[in-house]
């Protein structure tokens, strides 16, 4: 058996002896014992957790055809290739011939015969990934902290390279003395979302130079959302890619190669080789640069293993096996209500005293799309905060809050310009035969913080109008058409999306809660400043962050007795006044009730929770009989 | 290369003098020997496809003097090539031994022997007669003849070389040629070229063609999606389909090269082998070393395009984003297809390893493959024909068929499959039994040669009522249930994106006609959710394609009509956003009159209100928040199944009225007409009976019968009547009165109008000579003699209608009489 540092370092060592091993063997399946011997590996306590992640260690760093892992998102599928899987090579001294595997690898040896009869022809799947979209810092710093991974820099790296020079060498060539601080500042105009919250976060050594790779902006990575970092990735399936869906979140275990001769095929392409063979020339300059891009900026990962992700919270524990989880559900189970009381306090206090759209704000957080009837998605809960204030840049401030509780967010903010500008719609090249990503290609369970208080007067265009109508299908079917052009796919998606508006938004939402401040405009201002205080309290928000996902996770039932009493208040409800309720009523009272019994850690309807249920639900119906003269929007 | 046998070079015309008896095929067995040396020495990464056509083509040519020189059959012992299809062998006897007798000269890596290979084409094109045949390729010809050598007089005549033939045919006919034509097509498709060009040229020994005859396979029962592509396709013949992304520029590819000595002129050709030219280094003539100079416009080129093709969005998994593939085509074929085409492709999947530098031996490990396509099929093209219903034909598998026909033997199969659709919308029964009727839809019927042209098949519905009784969400499913189907908001739509644009393509700077919803839902169903927020303009784009079902376009140049035999569900609110029961439908919804007849139902949801109801839905939504996924689905069909169930009997099932049906139908339509004529209204018009027979038409198919019985026909009645109940109902008499939906008034209305206008105009008489009155006075006066209330909208009536009659004007607030 190769020690552990065999089968992270060489794991083709691993994979090439049970190849040799094989040949005397036909039958013996070493694909799949390959595969199951790095399952193996990586379930052992801990073992994952010394692989080095592609996502906090800069490429650099890490040594090529080693074992890296990546937590990433399939933002795109390329075509199936067909590649050898197995083939001979001659030596051109001796004449020898060697059969050799070319599994796990891009490029073949010297001395390929292309005319044996041994040669095997295979089949494979590229993904191309990016990491996760929105994924918040506190996250990131937490997976690179629990990370074993020791890595020493490979001995080929040398600090000032060529490559960085290329994009910057006009007026950064000096940087090079220091170069943290440097490059800090040039990400910073690039992410809207970053310099509010990690001011304070320290930053790791080996973590500084990573936003290296994103600023070669000459090569666009196709990120998502504007502003993200990060690598990159093509990721090779070997088997079961059809599991595998556009906007999966995944860990992938593989084989990192960044073998320089793939980036010289595609200077060569350009430079020679156009007339010499035209079938050559026929794919298109652009789909050459997005289908083989250099090595160096996004490396080929050859997967052995992935496991789907049904959260990227890194204080919870992934979900590997479901009987470890379950027993992590059970003792947090207990707490939750305790965590829960402390959250309201804590939200009530970020919402200026308003008790009840802090619990609004809650179920919110913890809303999940869990089953589809037909088109129907079940247990969305799209809110709508109307009468924010809009001194002090409340709303932002507000989304910081998010963004430090939920593992991934995006802030929207809705002005003219943006919903006339930004592409939120995916969309598909077919120059360079890609899917280009809009803001609205998010892993599941993303927070969507649309702020609608940017909303100006003014026209919007087609691209506009276009975007309105994806939001308002976001929200209503929780789906995202995507444009390719010829025709439009529907992908379905499940993104909480939480509207901050003066008065109603003019998008639907399922439920709207008018904000009823308590503190006095005038004292809004040194209100807030204290407020951001709160949050440094770093245990307390831990607390937070795995409640809220926690109580996401959870199973839920109703029992028949509850039932029968839900369907008698219903029919009661309506005989008093059947304008009061309607089945839609009832719908959002069975999410809240929903939520509201997930919230405090219970797995099944009371009756205690269907009456509070109906007592919030009472109270933010009669706030907004307050306000139904506010504006237009009214349905 | 498309049909390899297209290398120019007019070879072998007059073969005429070839005697076609089998025994004379023997000599063909050199071209497979000679093949066989050469083969051995490229190996099977053959990167053109050229190349191998060329090489079984040519020696053929020397046929007739070679005529003895090959091995004699040793006779006697009988060596069947084919142990897998004896009923071949039994059925062709004779002749099979005879030719088997020979040797077993194989094509290198084959088991294809030219010489059987051939005789078994010709024979299949002299003999093979398809009875039942309906493609369109077929039209005009005589079905009990031999269907190809039919088409083999057509190409005499029209002199286009080009031979299409249905692999199905072939396969039907020998289960064996079948096999290797898939699996060796390289190899094959020039000795079918060969055969028929033999045949052909013995048959019209004076007919001059361009080039040869090319075979052209299409339908490749392998039919393959692009997902199920893999290795073991490579080589082999198949068929794909998919929609045209991305076409090339016209690449010039050589065939044959020029070389010219720079010193004495002296010039000479020479091939191109697989991709490559070997440069002449020494005049053969002067002797000069690297004298010669390509001259580029006296060499030989061939057209080559490369088209991109995608995935049709309906063989998809869902959550996956679609493939793409690379296809060649060559020269005719170039500019056959455009982006945006549906298109089934035949053609020879390939792979082609990938060199990471010319100079290097180090090789990317992955292969490039491409299509080389031989054979286009557009499948949206033959919509211009009107066999639609071909293009849709999707595949059943036989068990699928037995599931579906068992399905339909259950006497509640109606009922059933109404409950599955779109399950978690609570009642509503009749609305989903009309939809699921709209989903199947009439029988196309033809009257074009009597002048009406088409007869609409499919049944338009409205369904309106008040907000949130989820009519957005019916609609979503039942967009979401049909593969051509298209949703649109009334708000956002305008009659451009629904019809069609031109617009400038700015590549090509071309005018393309750019399909809107309604042409892209042809056989399928628009959805058009706030019907009633639509733009009048809009709208009216609608009324040509509810009835006449096409779209006339004129703009930009291009006048064209276009098919658009969509049926149309709509829903609309009411205008007081609340339905008010006191008034009629078209009151509540405000639409015109003329578009309201257009639909075949039109239903009211509205909120019943009452305690039992209430109860049963509150039981409905708490279930839908408990019970798990497999709860569900044992309770209702699966979505697929209705899917399929919905497209077989859209394709299979053409049910026509049996004459107890016609007579009940008859009578349905006397009666109704009697309901209304009692009371002076009319209660039917014969849209209404047509609307009643594409019903009846649409149960049988649910179904699955091909007549249309009573049982039909009282269905369509019932809902027919259920609708009427709820939508054309006056609300003043509470009698049905269809002239509501066709007039837009009942006739009640109506009579009371003129009534109050002949009050009026008595009153006025009786008034004497005076020529002005005041308007007000007048109001007071005719309420004060009236007995029924009489409002100031029936007053302005009155008025307008007596003004009309050129009885009198009205201006401002005085009321003149005219003399």
């Amino acid at each position: 058996m190769p020690s552990t540092h065999d089968w992270i370092n060489d794991p083709f060592g691993v994979v090439e002896g049970m190849f040799a091993a094989s040949q005397s063997d036909p039958n013996s399946g070493w694909e799949a014992r390959a595969v199951e011997f790095f399952k193996d590996r990586l379930k052992e306590k801990d073992a994952h957790t010394l692989v080095p992640s592609l996502n906090d260690i800069p490429m650099h760093y890490l040594k090529p055809n080693s074992l890296v892992k990546f937590r990433c998102f399939i933002q795109d599928m390329f075509d199936p290739e067909f590649y050898m899987g197995v083939y001979e090579t001659v030596d051109p001294a001796t004449q020898a011939k060697t059969l050799r595997c070319g599994k796990y690898k891009d490029v073949t040896e010297c001395g390929v015969d292309f005319n044996s009869k041994n040669t095997v022809t295979a089949e494979r799947q590229t993904f191309y990934c990016v990491p996760i979209p929105g994924e918040n810092p506190w996250v990131k710093e937490r997976y690179a902290n629990s990370s074993q991974a020791r890595v020493v820099p490979s001995t080929s790296y040398v600090p000032s390279r060529q490559k960085r020079s290329y994009e910057e060498d006009d007026d950064m060539d000096d940087m090079d003395t220091q170069p943290q601080k440097q490059r800090e500042a040039h990400a910073g105009p690039q992410s809207p979302t970053e310099h509010h919250g990690n001011g304070d976060c320290k930053r790791q050594e080996t973590e500084a130079p990573s936003s290296q790779t994103t600023s070669a902006s000459h090569l666009d990575l196709n990120f998502p959302l504007p502003g993200e970092k990060g690598p990159s990735c093509l990721v090779k399936v070997y088997k079961d890619w059809d599991s595998f869906k556009l906007n999966d979140m995944l860990e992938v275990y593989g084989i990192l190669s960044v073998s320089p001769a793939l980036s010289a095929l595609a200077d060569e392409k350009d430079a020679s080789s156009s007339l010499v063979d035209p079938t050559e020339c026929m794919e298109t300059a652009e789909e050459q640069r997005v289908h083989c891009p250099p090595a160096s900026l996004v490396p080929r990962l050859h997967m052995l293993y992935a496991k789907q992700l049904q959260h990227n919270n890194p204080l919870l524990p992934s979900a590997a096996t479901s009987e470890d989880n379950s027993a992590f559900l059970a003792s947090t189970l207990s707490e939750m209500p305790s965590v829960r009381e402390e959250l309201l306090a804590y939200l009530t206090h970020v919402l200026l005293g308003d008790a009840l759209a802090a619990e609004y704000l809650i179920l919110h957080l913890i809303s999940n799309v869990y089953v589809r009837r037909d088109v129907l998605p079940l247990g969305k809960f799209t809110l709508n905060m109307s009468g924010c204030p809009t001194v002090a840049s409340y709303t932002e401030r507000l989304y910081q809050i998010i963004q430090q509780l939920v593992p991934s967010s995006h802030y929207l903010g809705m002005s003219l310009q943006n919903m006339n500008q930004m592409r939120l719609v995916p969309k598909k090249d077919y120059v360079a035969n890609r899917l280009v990503s809009g803001a609205l290609q998010l892993a599941k369970n993303t927070s969507l913080y649309l702020d609608e208080t940017q909303l100006e007067q003014g026209q919007l265009d087609t691209t506009g109008v276009r975007n309105v109508t994806a939001l308002g299908n976001l929200i209503s079917w929780q789906k995202v058409d995507y444009d390719f052009n010829y025709h439009q796919m529907e992908f379905p998606c499940n993104i909480n999306v939480l509207i901050a508006s003066e008065g109603r938004s003019l998008l639907p939402s399922d439920c709207q809660i008018h904000l009823q401040t308590q503190v006095a405009p005038s004292h809004l201002e040194e209100y807030l400043s204290t407020m951001h205080m709160l949050s440094q309290a770093s245990s307390q928000l831990n607390k937070f962050r795995i409640y809220l996902s926690v109580a996401r996770l959870l199973d839920y039932s109703i029992s028949d007795e509850v039932t029968k009493s839900v369907e008698d208040d219903f029919v009661d409800m309506r005989k008093d006044d059947p304008q009061s309720i309607s089945a839609e009523d009832l719908h959002r009272m069975l999410v809240v009730a929903r939520l509201l019994s997930l919230s405090q850690g219970q797995t099944s309807l009371s009756r205690d929770s269907w009456l509070r249920a109906k007592h919030i639900e009472a109270l933010r119906r009669s706030r907004m009989e307050q306000h139904k003269c506010v504006n237009g929007n009214e349905p | 290369m498309s049909s390899p046998a297209s290398t120019p070079g007019g070879r072998k015309r007059g073969r005429n003098t070839n005697p076609p008896t089998p025994s004379s095929e023997d000599p063909t067995s050199p071209p497979s020997q000679r093949r066989r040396g050469q083969d051995s020495s490229t190996g099977d990464l053959m990167p053109m496809p050229t190349s191998p056509a060329t090489d079984v083509l040519s020696p053929a040519a020397p046929q007739d003097t070679s005529l003895l020189s090959s091995p004699r059959p040793s006779g006697g012992h009988e060596l069947p090539l084919d142990e897998g299809s004896p009923t071949r062998t039994l059925r062709n006897g004779a002749v099979a031994s005879e030719s088997n007798a020979g040797q077993r000269l194989v094509i290198w890596g084959t088991d294809v022997n030219v010489g059987t290979c051939k005789e078994k084409f010709q024979r299949f094109l002299q003999r093979f007669v398809d009875p039942t045949s309906t493609e369109d390729e077929n039209a005009g010809l005589d079905l009990n003849e031999p269907l190809y050598m039919q088409k083999l007089e057509e190409i005499s005549v029209v002199g286009d070389p080009v031979m299409n033939v249905n692999c199905r045919h072939v396969q039907s006919f020998d289960a064996d040629l079948y096999r290797q034509l898939i699996c060796y097509p390289q190899e094959v498709i020039p000795t079918f070229d060969m055969a028929v060009n033999e045949l052909f040229f013995e048959r019209f020994p004076d007919s001059f063609l361009e080039y040869q005859i090319q075979v052209r396979p299409y339908n490749a029962l392998k039919t393959k999606s692009m997902r199920s592509l893999n290795p073991e396709d490579i080589d082999q013949l198949i068929t794909i389909s998919g929609m045209v992304i991305r076409t090339s520029q016209l690449i010039p590819e050589m065939q044959e090269a020029f070389f010219q000595c720079q010193v004495c002129a002296y010039s000479t050709r020479v091939e191109v082998d697989r991709g490559r030219i070997a440069e002449p280094a020494v005049c053969r003539h002067c002797n000069t070393t690297h004298s010669l100079a390509l001259i580029h416009n006296r060499s030989v080129f061939s057209d080559k395009q490369m088209i991109k093709i995608q995935e049709s969005p309906e063989d998809m998994p869902a959550g996956q984003t679609p493939h793409t593939t690379i296809v060649y085509a060559h020269n005719d074929l170039v500019d056959k297809v455009q982006p945006g085409d549906r298109v089934n492709i035949t053609g020879i999947y390939r792979a082609v390893p990938m060199r990471v530098n010319p100079r290097q031996s180090n090789v990317k490990s992955v292969y490039k493959t491409h299509i080389d396509a031989i054979h286009f099929r557009k499948t949206d093209e033959k919509r211009l024909h009107g066999l639609d219903e071909e293009a849709e034909q999707k595949l059943f598998t036989e068990d699928r068929v037995q599931t579906l026909k068992e399905l339909a033997a259950k006497p509640d199969v109606y009922e059933r499959l109404s409950s599955a659709l779109a399950p978690s919308i609570y009642e509503h029964e009749d609305i989903k039994k009309g939809i699921l009727l709209q989903l199947f839809g009439g029988t196309r019927k033809d009257f074009s040669q009597t002048g009406r042209g088409n007869f609409r098949a499919e049944v338009n519905i409205l369904l309106c009522g008040d907000p949130g009784t989820s009519k957005s969400q019916l609609l979503q499913y039942v967009y979401n249930l049909v593969p051509r189907g298209q949703y649109t908001s009334g708000k956002g739509s305008s009659a451009v994106g629904l019809t069609a644009y031109v617009m400038k393509d700015p590549e090509t700077r071309q005018l393309v006609l750019q399909t809107g919803a309604l042409v892209l839902s042809d056989n399928g169903i628009c959805c058009i959710d706030e019907f009633d927020k639509m733009s009048d303009n809009t709208r009216s784009v609608l009324h040509e394609v509810m009835e006449q079902q096409t779209l006339s376009i004129a703009k930009a140049g291009i006048i064209c009509q276009l098919n658009a035999r969509t049926a149309v569900l709509a829903a609309a609110n009411p205008v007081e956003s609340q339905w008010n029961p006191k008034k009629t439908t078209i009151e509540n919804i405000q639409l015109p009159h003329t578009l309201l007849s257009r639909f075949d139902l039109i239903f009211l949801m509205l909120d019943p209100q009452d305690e039992a109801y209430d109860r049963r839905l509150a039981h409905h939504l708490v279930s839908l928040y408990y019970q798990t996924e497999e709860q569900m689905e044992e309770e209702f069909l699966d979505m697929a199944v209705l899917k399929d169930y919905i497209a077989y009997a859209r394709t299979y099932i053409n049910p026509r009225l049996s004459e107890e049906a016609s007579q009940a139908l008859i009578e349905a339509y006397v009666d109704m007409r009697k309901i209304g004529s009692g009371r002076g209204m009319v209660s039917a018009y014969p849209r209404q009976l047509e609307s009643l027979i594409r019903l009846a038409e649409a149960h049988a198919k649910v179904r699955f019968s091909e007549k249309v019985e009573t049982i039909d026909v009282e269905e369509a009645k019932r809902l027919h009547r259920e609708a009427l109940k709820q939508s054309a109902t006056d609300p003043r008499t509470g009698f049905v009165d269809i002239s509501i939906l066709t007039t837009g008034m009942s006739a009640t209305a109506r009579k009371r109008k003129e009534e109050v206008a002949q009050a009026l105009k008595k009153l006025i008489q009786a008034k004497g000579k005076t020529p002005a009155m005041k308007y007000q006075q007048l109001l007071d006066d005719l309420r004060g003699q009236s007995e029924t209330a009489i409002t100031k909208e029936l007053f302005d009536e009155a008025l307008r209608a007596l003004a009309d009659e050129d009885y009198l004007t009205v201006t401002g607030k005085t009321v003149r009489l005219l003399a």
